[in-house]
């Protein structure tokens, strides 16, 4: 069931991943992963029929908070480690409708 | 043309907490004074934890048990990522496979006003809101702005099934959801300041000659806000869908039929099509691991319940059938909320429901827009104006001096002087307000007027029929707990003796 | 005994009883790390005013026969994962350069609280990602035995400024192995706790089903005294389990009697170092020495750890560093034509080839159509993997095993075979899937004269189970000892 790795799919999954690769890192990406992949195919002798997946390492539930208020970050603070502001708001490139 | 719209609504409702969903900022609307309402956690900071906030999920449990739900025993937290500047851990926290609600219904009218629509509701969850991005409109291409003091506040996504079958409906369901969750304290609904907002699915079926249908490439119109604007642009989108079908005759599923977005564009009426999307999504959900499950007792559901007020329609329903009032009348006073229902109810318990749902939807709702008072602060209390109008309904005063007393308890609260039902004899008492009720005595002295007045008497019987108003008004003088109706039907009979 | 050589133990001896003061103790740290740094590599950020003063206000506090806490003026080294207040914290990476946090991990409070001095941020792999300390954007670290080597990873500045007498004790993260393997690479003592037993509020996120602190520090009974400071409930964490925690040093010292150690043959496969192999059955012999009774176990889903632990890891890790945008903190790129592309330059700029290879596997595991093959699949193998322990520990009370397959290797040796340097974590990483904690103590040298570290692996929430049993062994095969027999 190993899928075989194409470059193209190495560019879409680095369009969600939001990384933009050179020709030269889709290559090398393409080949590193691709042996992983291959690598971890392992799990497929696994038989897991009726397992539940195991999300968390500590059994917990319930883990909730009262409805309180405290105070919140000084503006100055929030915005500090920005790389850019008004002052007032976080300031990005004008976004597009289809970002 | 005959053919069927179909629309879906997705309704995302805040919730009234006092702090957000995962951290303990105010939850608050605030966008004069951006970023100021973040901490580590709602900023997205490499570090930080969410923890779920207990009152949040409550509101969301009373939500859609209120819309009677399916409760899961189980659910989850999910990841949904996603790139967007108002979302600073590119992710949302929402549900995905595993809501802690699902399927229950909401009863709209539909357009006849006769027939009910039951809408089917698929899924309520809970998630997180995004904060807000301010663009550029000016066309310079300036950078936008990000505001992230509502990033992380709690919202309720609540998806409807496609069962809406009309614009009109689609406006009925959101106006029977706002009273809902209005009523039962879960949110403000402000569409304004975006405690609501709406998307909606739509596209048409459009019958063929063999007797199926074909459908229209489905539409998703988003940007609607207000109740209004959803009817105005499901109303828009049917037409145009039709007319572009006819076109171009293009299916859901053939190429080019398929889903798109339009924005509504309230100035000019029309939708748009907003730029497609260059790229499918993929949101990657699965399991946050920095929450963990929660779980829902039947006894916690109990006490939901047990805290849950009556629900707006089968109040409507029991105001008809308990206090005989018309479903104008029953939705009128229902729909102005809780609490004046409330105060109809009381009024009513001690009088006559008829009387008391004229007195409350005509003489209180005016006193109060008047006053500019909510009807908790409106200085009337309900059992004195039962007492009132107790009064009227057993003749003992007229529904003219009901007015009277009603006008002036208020005065007197406007005066600062403590209302109450003893203040009430005191101002029959004071104006004479007492109802003549004896017959005998009223005769007597209609007797006199006519006597008193032989000149109008004669002219109102010679046929000159505005002479009876003297008459009437001397009477009246002589009189003042006297009914003018029955007044003037007495000196009718007594002068075409 | 010089200050710079000394264990946790003797220096909080020495500073309680006056004959040194904590301004005293940190400088010599502070001279030590001016010393040996350019060589070594441990330390990202070297916060000494700071440290001096807090150490100073310590000294005072016990001038004026105030109570001071456990750790009081005691250095400790922080990874450089951990936020700390207006202080940089980078995680080895430049997409933080120059970022400050506003708040301090639960961590980084608590060893304030305790009265530690901390003297520094050290150097890791970037994100924690990596098994040797190469990946740092920052700086290569070598290891104090022998400084061609690595000192392992991610956590190598920590376990290295214990090693080279830069810091008595350092906190350490561990993932897949992270505190163990530098620890055992160091020839210093690492602990990974049971997950949920130090809160992970402030710990940058690598992949948080996983993540989690622990002590490094040359003997156990320092990191018995770290851990203890850092130890407990958090309402901050939600995954922070709320559960008693044991005097970790009381009793300490105290042999346990009749110690069921499981051994299991999973643990020594194929590409099993041999001199690694025969310390680890030598130390199985002090044991057995010790009274201790040994037992043989089966983890038979061990050998799918690795695979698993990759899937998983990297799904989340994809998700944790989505954040990373350019656009509340960190790099962003200079120059870009829109939106997205500011997106995506800020991000290949900042992150280094294995954090992007982390992601791009990341994201593949989780994305549509691929979910199930790989994500909850190995969801599923993990349940599986814990269930195997869950067996095994019915039997026996630890179970003893390697750390790495090898001793410290070179400098520059795996960095260019992911896979290899992935498959250097076999032995650790089963125990951040189960969550259970484990620790790594020195057990032995090379012949090269390197380091070799064992693993002690326990039940969750045995940490004073695994530390008794590592002093045991410590007491009589201890590093002092061990290093006596290099010369």
């Amino acid at each position: 069931m190993a899928i075989e790795l194409t470059r193209d799919k190495v560019r879409e999954v680095a369009r969600l991943a939001r990384l933009k690769l050179t020709d030269e890192e889709v290559e090398t990406f393409t080949s590193q992963l691709g042996h992983v992949l291959e690598y971890v195919d392992i799990l497929s002798e696994v038989n897991t029929d009726g397992v539940e997946p195991m999300a968390h390492a500590v059994e917990q539930f319930n883990v909730l908070r009262d409805d309180a208020v405290r105070e919140s970050l000084p503006r100055e603070a929030a915005l500090a480690n920005a790389p850019k502001t008004d002052g007032r708001y976080f300031q990005v490139p004008q976004i597009l409708e289809s970002s | 043309m005959n053919y069927t719209v179909v629309v879906g609504l997705e309704v995302h409702v805040q919730l009234l907490t006092a702090s957000k969903l995962f951290c303990a900022c105010a939850n608050k609307f605030n966008p004069d004074n951006p970023n100021v309402q973040t901490c580590p956690v709602c900023l997205g900071l490499p570090g930080s934890l969410p923890v779920m906030n207990r009152k949040a999920f409550e509101l969301s449990l009373k939500t859609a048990m209120a819309l009677d739900c399916g409760i899961a025993r189980f659910t989850k937290w999910d990841r949904k990522q996603y790139y967007y500047p108002d979302l600073p851990k590119a992710y949302q926290i929402s549900q995905y496979d595993l809501p802690y609600s699902h399927d229950g219904h909401l009863d709209v009218k539909t357009d006849d006003g006769e027939g009910v629509r039951r809408v089917g509701i698929i899924r309520v969850h809970l998630e997180e809101d995004a904060g807000k991005n301010m663009h550029d409109e000016s066309g310079r291409g300036q950078d936008s702005q990000v505001d992230l003091n509502r990033c992380g506040t709690p919202l309720m996504e609540i998806v409807s099934e496609p069962d809406i079958r009309t614009p009109g409906e689609a406006r009925r369901f959101l106006e029977e959801m706002k009273l809902l969750l209005t009523y039962i304290g879960v949110s403000d609904c402000n569409m304004q300041e975006g405690s609501l907002r709406c998307d909606a699915n739509i596209n048409l079926h459009i019958p063929t000659d063999d007797g199926g249908h074909v459908a229209t490439p489905i539409v998703e119109v988003k940007n609607m806000n207000s109740i209004r604007n959803v009817e105005l642009a499901l109303e828009y989108e049917t037409t145009r869908q039709f007319r572009e079908f006819q076109e171009t005759g293009v299916k859901l599923g053939d190429p080019g039929g398929n889903k798109v977005t339009r924005g509504w564009d309230a100035n000019r009426n029309v939708s748009f099509e907003q730029r497609g999307k260059e790229e499918a999504s993929d949101y990657r959900y699965f399991p946050d691991p920095d929450l963990v499950p929660v779980t829902v007792t039947e006894e916690q559901l109990d006490a939901i319940r047990g805290e849950t007020c009556e629900l707006p329609t089968p109040r409507r329903a029991r105001f008809q059938s308990e206090f005989g009032l018309s479903e104008y009348d029953a939705s009128v006073i229902i729909d102005q909320g809780p609490a004046l229902a409330d105060y109809f109810e009381t009024v009513a318990q001690g009088s006559d429901g008829k009387q008391a749902a004229n007195w409350v939807t005509q003489d209180v709702l005016r006193e109060m827009n008047e006053r500019k008072v909510d009807i908790d602060e409106f200085a009337i209390r309900p059992d004195v104006l039962s007492s009132i109008l107790k009064r009227v309904t057993d003749a003992e005063i007229t529904i003219k001096s009901g007015r009277e007393v009603f006008a002036a308890l208020l005065a007197d609260a406007d005066a600062d002087i403590p209302i109450s039902i003893k203040r009430i004899d005191r101002i029959i008492e004071e104006r004479g307000l007492k109802a003549v009720s004896a017959a005998g005595e009223l005769e007597g002295i209609i007797a006199t007027v006519i006597e008193r007045n032989a000149q109008a008497a004669n002219d109102f019987r010679n046929g000159k029929q505005a002479a009876i108003g003297r008459l009437i008004g001397e009477v009246m003088r002589e009189c003042k707990g006297a009914d003018a109706k029955a007044v003037r039907a007495m000196l009718v009979d007594e002068l075409s003796k | 005994m010089t200050i710079s050589g000394s264990t946790a133990t003797e220096l909080l001896a020495r500073l309680e009883s006056g004959e040194s003061s904590s301004v005293e103790v940190t400088r010599t740290f502070l001279n030590a790390i001016d010393r040996q740094d350019e060589t070594i590599g441990a330390f990202l950020f070297v916060n000494s005013d700071a440290a001096l003063e807090q150490a100073r206000a310590v000294d005072e506090k016990r001038a004026a026969g105030k109570s001071v806490g456990s750790l009081g003026g005691l250095p400790v080294a922080v990874k450089d994962v951990l936020c700390m207040r207006d202080t940089p914290t980078t995680c080895g990476s430049k997409i933080l350069d120059g970022f400050r946090p506003p708040y301090d991990s639960t961590v980084v409070e608590r060893l304030r609280a305790a009265d530690a001095v901390i003297i520094g941020k050290t150097n890791m792999d970037e994100f924690a990602m990596g098994s040797s300390t190469e990946n740092s954007a920052y700086k290569v670290t070598r290891n104090p035995w022998n400084t061609d080597h690595t000192p392992g990873g991610s956590s190598g500045g920590s376990a290295a400024c214990v090693a080279a007498g830069m810091a008595p004790l350092s906190i350490g993260t561990d993932t897949g192995g992270s505190i163990r393997q530098p620890a055992a690479f160091c020839g210093v003592v690492g602990m990974k706790p049971t997950y949920g037993r130090v809160s992970r509020y402030g710990l940058i996120a690598y992949a948080s089903s996983l993540d989690q602190a622990g002590p490094l520090a040359n003997d156990v009974t320092g990191a018995a005294a770290l851990l203890q400071a850092i130890a407990g409930h958090d309402a901050r964490d939600s995954t922070s389990v709320n559960r008693p925690v044991p005097d970790y040093l009381c009793g300490l010292d105290q042999p346990l009697e009749g110690l069921k150690i499981g051994i299991a043959k999973e643990h020594f496969v194929a590409g099993l170092d041999p001199e690694v192999e025969s310390t680890i059955r030598e130390a199985l012999g002090v044991y057995k020495s010790l009274g201790a009774e040994v037992i043989d176990v089966t983890l038979p889903h061990s050998k799918y750890a690795v695979a698993t632990y990759y899937l998983i890891a990297a799904s989340e890790a994809s998700s944790n560093l989505a954040r990373y945008d350019g656009v509340h903190y960190g790099h962003r790129a200079e120059s870009f034509t829109n939106m997205v592309d500011m997106y995506c330059t800020t991000r290949s700029e900042g992150f280094g080839e294995e954090v992007k290879r982390r992601i791009m596997l990341g994201v593949f595991a989780l994305s549509e159509g691929y979910s199930d093959q790989y994500y909850v699949k190995a969801l599923q193998v993990r349940r599986l993997i814990r269930q195997d322990f869950d067996r095994a520990f019915a039997d026996v009370d630890v179970i003893l095993a390697p750390v790495a397959p090898t001793p410290a290797f070179k400098i520059g040796e795996l960095v260019n075979d992911p896979l290899a340097m992935y498959l250097t974590d076999i032995y650790t990483i089963s125990g951040n899937l189960a969550g259970i904690p484990c620790l790594s103590i020195p057990a032995g040298f090379s012949d090269a004269k390197l380091p070799i570290g064992m693993q002690l692996y326990g039940p969750a929430f045995s940490e004073d189970r695994l530390l008794r049993a590592a002093r045991m062994f410590e007491r009589v095969a201890g590093l002092s000892t061990l290093s006596s027999r290099l010369s």
